[in-house]
């Protein structure tokens, strides 16, 4: 059997786009194996999101709820994941590399003993074996590998496409699992909320980052960074920071970018006044399309740039919330 | 309380990282080393640990390389009290790394086991919650905020969009530690002098085959050359126009 059981994160009720991508890279997948493509969704209030799921490549949807899913719990849904695993004879468990797939599928393969592709860039069949890319380094290498045995890989967001919503639909089975409150090691009490709407850089598909050339913002470069956030608000893009940036205590660490930071691979991002130390260059290379910005025009950022503006931040910043404003209004 | 502290011996992040030979792994060819950036974290975690509660102990274990010694001899002058080098010339998967290090940790009495978030160069951010499946404990990922009190870790992590999650951990317990959790001490020059002459507890790794088989490594696929667009803010609207049309990402 090839089945490939995928964990669709849900988000406020809904599958996240993450999980719809992952769904999406699960369904192309288990057709080239000749397997099905279940999903498995976790958490409550979720039985109208379930029935949609075959709409995007599932062939069945599993809907565990219950107290032990009413927030996230690492222990309960890596048991969860683990279970149905081996109960749907799974030769590839799929899930996002998010902060709740990345907590829950290293202990869900290792309750089965199976080996786990972190990040995955890439999915496909060769010789009837599911193959996965993932970058290392960073992205300074990528490796090709394979499993012995079934296997666990979570996938990059915003890497592998959301799939459409088609005309398919889906038997939702509930299942359950032997989980109790008291179980749990790790009891989620609260979550503090950032600035309300945030997007995260991990996840966004634009993303505008500052460097060092921006300056400090609590002096000179006051005026810098509310443009940078004001160029993010007009776009819909994460705001994210290179590593001196976010050393210096100017912006907050869940905002840098590069092989000490988060990897990121948005459609578009824009480097202003970023030099590009490797590291850096590692951590953003795989976005589609890169623009940078910088008064060098012997920076480094520019050797992997598709677009550049030889500019300061002051100069350039205020033009680009102009020009993006009047494009996307026209 | 009994802190261990899981470290990495990998490749420094400036380095240049081509693939080798094999196809297979990088090459090491003038390669420098160091402990994995976000690994510091966990040993300052560890340490100021121990400086609260008089009478703990911090252990770092390494899986790695003989030469690994050198990282965990940085671990005891940062203020580490033993050292534990589980010896193997091998690359390892993260089941793999974590089936080794649990098969240690078992013997040694652990409250407290501590990792980086994410190694700088496999970057799998697995083995620390694969070590606590396998220890059968707690684990908490991606810490940004921690106190112990009363047989419980207080944590923070961090999640998408700058949100935090606040949990609680039963003791004993593993977290894996990101970046604003503390500001990493440097070794002191009387520590680097006691280090030198502790007696590191060495020994060859008893660690299973892989089972996450790299078939190749090769370098990121090339990105077409570039364009300046002009310089100023005159350049601003045809970058716009070529982003739309060109490009077509807006």
């Amino acid at each position: 059997m090839s089945n490939v059981l995928v964990f669709v994160e849900a988000k406020d009720g809904k599958a996240s786009k993450a999980g719809l991508q992952a769904l999406g890279a699960g369904a192309a997948l288990a057709a080239s194996l000749g397997g099905k493509c279940i999903a498995l969704l976790a958490g409550n209030g979720l039985d109208a999101e379930a029935a949609t799921l075959g709409a995007y490549g599932a062939s069945r949807t599993l809907l565990a709820s219950g107290e032990a899913f009413s927030k996230h719990s690492p222990d309960a849904m890596a048991r969860l994941i683990a279970n149905q695993a081996q109960a749907q004879g799974a030769a590839v468990v799929l899930a996002s590399a998010t902060s709740v797939g990345k907590d829950c599928m290293p202990r869900a393969a290792a309750m089965m003993k199976c080996g786990l592709a972190s990040d995955i860039v890439e999915l496909r069949a060769e010789g009837g074996k599911p193959v996965a890319v993932r970058p290392v380094f960073a992205g300074k290498a990528r490796v090709t590998v394979q499993a012995s045995g079934a296997l666990f890989a979570t996938l990059r967001p915003n890497v592998f496409a959301t799939p459409a919503r088609g005309g398919g639909s889906a038997p939702v089975e509930a299942v359950k699992v032997a989980f109790s409150l008291a179980d749990l090691k790790a009891v989620v009490k609260e979550i503090v909320s950032g600035a309300a709407g945030k997007l995260d850089v991990a996840e966004a598909e634009i993303v505008c980052s500052g460097g060092r050339g921006m300056k400090d913002p609590a002096g000179e470069g006051k005026q810098n960074w509310a443009n940078l956030e004001k160029l993010a608000a007009t776009i819909g893009a994460a705001v994210g920071a290179s590593r001196a940036v976010v050393d210096a205590g100017w912006r907050p660490h869940g905002e840098q970018v590069g092989q000490t930071g988060k990897t990121v691979s948005p459609k578009l991002y824009i480097a202003v006044a970023i030099s590009g130390a490797i590291q850096h260059l590692a951590g953003m290379s795989g976005s589609k399309v890169i623009v940078a910005v910088n008064k060098d025009a012997q920076a480094p950022i520019f050797k992997v740039a598709d677009y550049g503006i030889v500019g300061s931040a002051e100069d350039v910043l205020p033009a680009l919330i102009e020009a993006f404003a009047a494009a996307l209004k026209g | 309380m009994n802190i261990i502290v899981c470290v990495r011996r990998a490749p420094v992040t400036d380095a240049r990282i081509k693939p080798g030979a094999d196809g297979r792994n990088y090459d090491p060819a003038g390669v420098n080393y160091d402990i994995s950036e976000y690994d510091k974290f966990a040993l300052e975690a560890g340490i100021a640990l121990k400086e609260k509660n008089p009478g703990s102990k911090v252990t770092a274990v390494i899986l790695g390389v003989k030469d690994s010694a050198k990282e965990l001899r940085t671990c005891i002058a940062t203020g580490c009290d033993a050292g534990v080098l589980l010896i193997s010339d091998k690359e390892h998967d993260a089941f793999a790394t974590a089936s080794a290090l649990a098969a240690k940790i078992k013997t040694l009495p652990h409250d407290l086991v501590l990792f980086g978030h994410i190694s700088v160069d496999n970057q799998s951010s697995a083995v620390g919650p694969m070590t606590a499946e396998l220890l059968g404990i707690g684990c908490a990922t991606v810490v940004t905020g921690l106190s112990v009190e009363g047989g419980v870790a207080h944590v923070e992590r961090e999640i998408e969009g700058g949100k935090r999650e606040k949990l609680e951990v039963r003791l004993p317990c593993a977290l894996t530690c990101q970046k604003g959790l503390n500001k990493p001490r440097s070794a002191s020059m009387k520590g680097i002098m006691a280090a030198k002459n502790t007696k590191l507890d060495e020994g060859p790794a008893a660690v299973p085959a892989n089972l996450i088989n790299v078939l190749k490594m090769e370098p990121p696929a090339p990105r077409p050359a570039g364009k300046i667009v002009g310089e100023g803010p005159d350049a601003a609207r045809k970058l716009v126009e070529l982003l739309r049309n060109e490009a077509k990402v807006i």
